[in-house]
């Protein structure tokens, strides 16, 4: 059984720009965010089986919703995230109580690592991979393969529009990887090819991955990710996953997509 | 030849992620050499790897610009030290080997901490007081015997800009200037930033706002009107120029003319060649362009709007100067100080048709300020961009057709 750590909506907006989604310009719908979230939720519990874990939303704290960037989370154990924007460091005292309240043993690093949870460290259950430049520092990897005895590969992300790992980058339960090539480096896109066979690689056509087909959330067989990207899809089902498609774009106007909505925590 | 060394440490899974590859790459693609003086490989997969790594370079330069380059990549210097600070000997004077600083974000490590220098910008010296754990910027002319300044490279770290948040033409913080490049999409990004800022300041931020820096060609060529504009409907802030634009504005005011040249027919007046000089004469007489504008003298144009919407407005002289108005600050120490003492706050600036001001402007923002350059003579960005302000956009085109364009995108009705 998967659990999922959510927050609902209610402050969701767009208050600030801190990457190149974001346009305080580009208004939120707010009854359409929730209607979105909402139906995010419903396909998460009801379709997927997943348990969801909600969060109290905060006033003033609009990017609280999306919980991938809380920390990172095995087992009992949970790091909390240290944001790299001043918009989003007011989120870290929220997220620790959280993993406090619920009873996590809390890792907390030096203030000048940053490290963006979830959104940036995603692997397989051998090995992991961190993504840096944009707003983890490659230098928490280290630190946290200590905490966790893990295997971390830090890969660069060279594109401002995929600024998480998890924009471009999502390991799927059977071993496959979902990826966009583009938003890595040389040596980035070589280590990936190395470490994942040839067949398991599933490329993201780029209009797809603009549409943010990579932050898609995989649990079991199914995979839920947003409306839009039938050739992910097609690849997905070919390999027996299910697919859900929702649509997520009032999300998507802070750079946000499925599972920056999410965090695993088992 | 003379080399510059740091040692770097490496941590991590760096061998299969290739990050030990890369940072090497790096060291050798820069100009710089390496030596590994230690390596210990992790024996499993989740062991990690260590590397202890000498860089070296021909010049300091191109050693922090090499460390600068693999910071990012985990490289980290292996010890640190604080600053090295001298006494000046002498007022004006700086100590020898004194930092001398770019226009990029700075810090110096003072007891241990990295501290912030205030107010950046580039050629200048750096002052520290470390009794308050402060430093700043500090103009050689300024500085005071005693006063303790920074010296050499040791414990002073640049930091490289920041992808800029906005997605428009600044964000790619180069400075290729050609005529042949449009136009039409960088004026509407000076544009929308302008009205972004507006509504900032109106929302109350000391932090939005916009800088002209301009050349009488702005009057000559037909710019005033659309200036005018600008600064009454609140897009302008603070306005540096000349004895000239000045003059010409309220020359135009008084004469319909600029040097001479009817504005509305285009051809020489007679006597007009007098008409500035009458101009100056008339404001020496009168006292200033405030009490001009404030007892309806002058009544349209860049001064009068600048006085009625309260821009902060800087007149630096040059030895050509007629008259020169009163106001215009004829010591150039004195004038750059008063530039300097404007610049906190501005988000955007605009060069506009003049090379001594854009210069000296340029000179004095510091690196994260979003800069446009016009000038109808491409070497003035160019020579804008070679002084070192690379985060300067340059359009080649004339004064009077930015302007114009700028306010029309802006919503005035031509």
């Amino acid at each position: 059984m998967s659990r999922l750590l959510v927050c609902p909506p209610d402050y969701f907006d767009i208050e600030y720009e801190i990457n190149p989604w974001m346009r305080r310009s580009n208004t939120v719908d707010h009854v359409s965010a929730v209607r979105q979230w909402h139906g995010l939720m419903h396909v998460l519990e009801r379709e997927v089986g997943a348990v969801l874990e909600r969060m109290r939303p905060v006033p003033g704290l609009p990017d609280l919703v999306f919980t991938a960037n809380a920390g990172v989370v095995v087992g009992r154990r949970a790091v909390v995230s240290r944001f790299r924007y001043p918009e989003r460091q007011r989120e870290e005292a929220y997220f620790e109580d959280w993993f406090r309240s619920a009873g996590y043993d809390v890792v907390t690093l030096e203030p000048e690592f940053f490290f963006e949870g979830a959104g940036d460290l995603l692997g397989f259950s051998d090995c992991w991979f961190g993504g840096y430049r944009q707003r983890s520092d490659i230098r928490v990897f280290p630190l946290l393969s200590d905490v966790f005895t893990r295997e971390i590969i830090p890969l660069e992300l060279v594109d401002g529009r995929f600024y998480h790992l998890d924009t471009c980058f999502c390991p799927l339960s059977g071993g496959e990887l979902l990826y966009f090539p583009a938003a890595f480096d040389m040596d980035g896109q070589e280590v990936i090819t190395e470490r994942m066979p040839e067949g398991s690689r599933l490329v993201v056509p780029e209009s797809e991955a603009l549409r943010f087909a990579c932050n898609a959330v995989c649990v079991g067989k199914h995979v839920v990710l947003p409306a839009g990207c039938p050739e992910t899809e097609r690849q997905l089902q070919s390999r027996g996953y299910r697919t859900h498609s929702l649509p997520l774009d009032e999300f998507m106007k802070s750079g946000g997509s499925a599972k920056c909505l999410t965090l695993a925590l088992d | 030849m003379t080399t510059a060394q740091e040692t770097i440490v490496l941590r991590g899974h760096i061998i299969d992620s290739l990050i030990l590859a890369k940072i090497l790459d790096l060291i050798l693609m820069m100009g710089g050499s390496f030596d590994i003086d230690q390596v210990e490989i992790g024996r499993t997969r989740e062991d990690q790897s260590h590397a202890r790594i000498i860089v070296r370079a021909p010049t300091l330069a191109t050693l922090n610009h090499i460390l600068r380059a693999i910071q990012p990549h985990g490289a980290v210097v292996e010890r640190e030290y604080d600053c090295v600070v001298q006494p000046a000997p002498a007022d004006g004077v700086f100590p020898d080997e004194f930092y001398s600083t770019t226009h990029l974000p700075t810090e110096v490590r003072l007891n241990d901490t990295w501290v912030d220098v205030q107010r950046v910008e580039m050629d200048l010296g750096i002052a520290v007081d470390l009794q308050h754990m402060t430093a700043r910027t500090v103009p050689m002319a300024d500085v005071r015997k005693g006063d303790l300044i920074v010296t050499g490279q040791a414990g002073v770290r640049v930091i490289p800009m920041q992808r800029p948040r906005e997605r428009d033409v600044f964000a790619f913080m180069e400075s290729t200037v050609s005529p042949e490049r449009p136009h039409s999409h960088v004026i509407a990004d000076v544009a929308r930033r302008m009205r972004l800022l507006r509504d900032e300041r109106r929302a109350g931020s000391g932090q939005a706002k916009v800088l002209l820096a301009g050349g009488p060609a702005i009057i000559h060529a037909g710019g005033r009107d659309a200036l005018t504009w600008l600064i009454e409907e609140g897009f302008i802030h603070v306005l540096f120029c000349g004895n000239a634009l000045a003059a010409h504005d309220m020359e135009a005011d008084l004469y319909g003319t600029s040097l001479g040249y009817a504005l509305t027919v285009g051809h020489a007046v007679p006597h007009g060649h007098a008409h500035h000089l009458r101009t100056i004469n008339r404001i020496r007489a009168i006292g200033s362009i405030r009490n001009a504008v404030e007892s309806g003298t002058i009544k349209r144009g860049i001064m009068a709007a600048c006085i009625r919407a309260g821009v902060h407005v800087v007149m630096a002289g040059t030895i050509r100067d007629d008259g020169p108005l009163p106001g215009v600050i004829t010591d150039s120490m004195q004038a750059q100080a008063a530039m300097r003492e404007a610049i906190p706050g501005v988000g955007l600036a605009l060069l506009v048709a003049s090379t001594l001001h854009a210069v000296a402007t340029g000179n004095l923002l510091p690196a994260a300020v979003p800069t446009v350059c016009v000038d109808i003579n491409a070497s003035v960005p160019t020579k804008l961009a070679d002084r070192g302000s690379f985060q300067a956009v340059g359009l080649v085109m004339d004064a009077a057709s930015f302007l114009n364009e700028l306010a029309r995108q802006l919503g005035r009705s031509m």
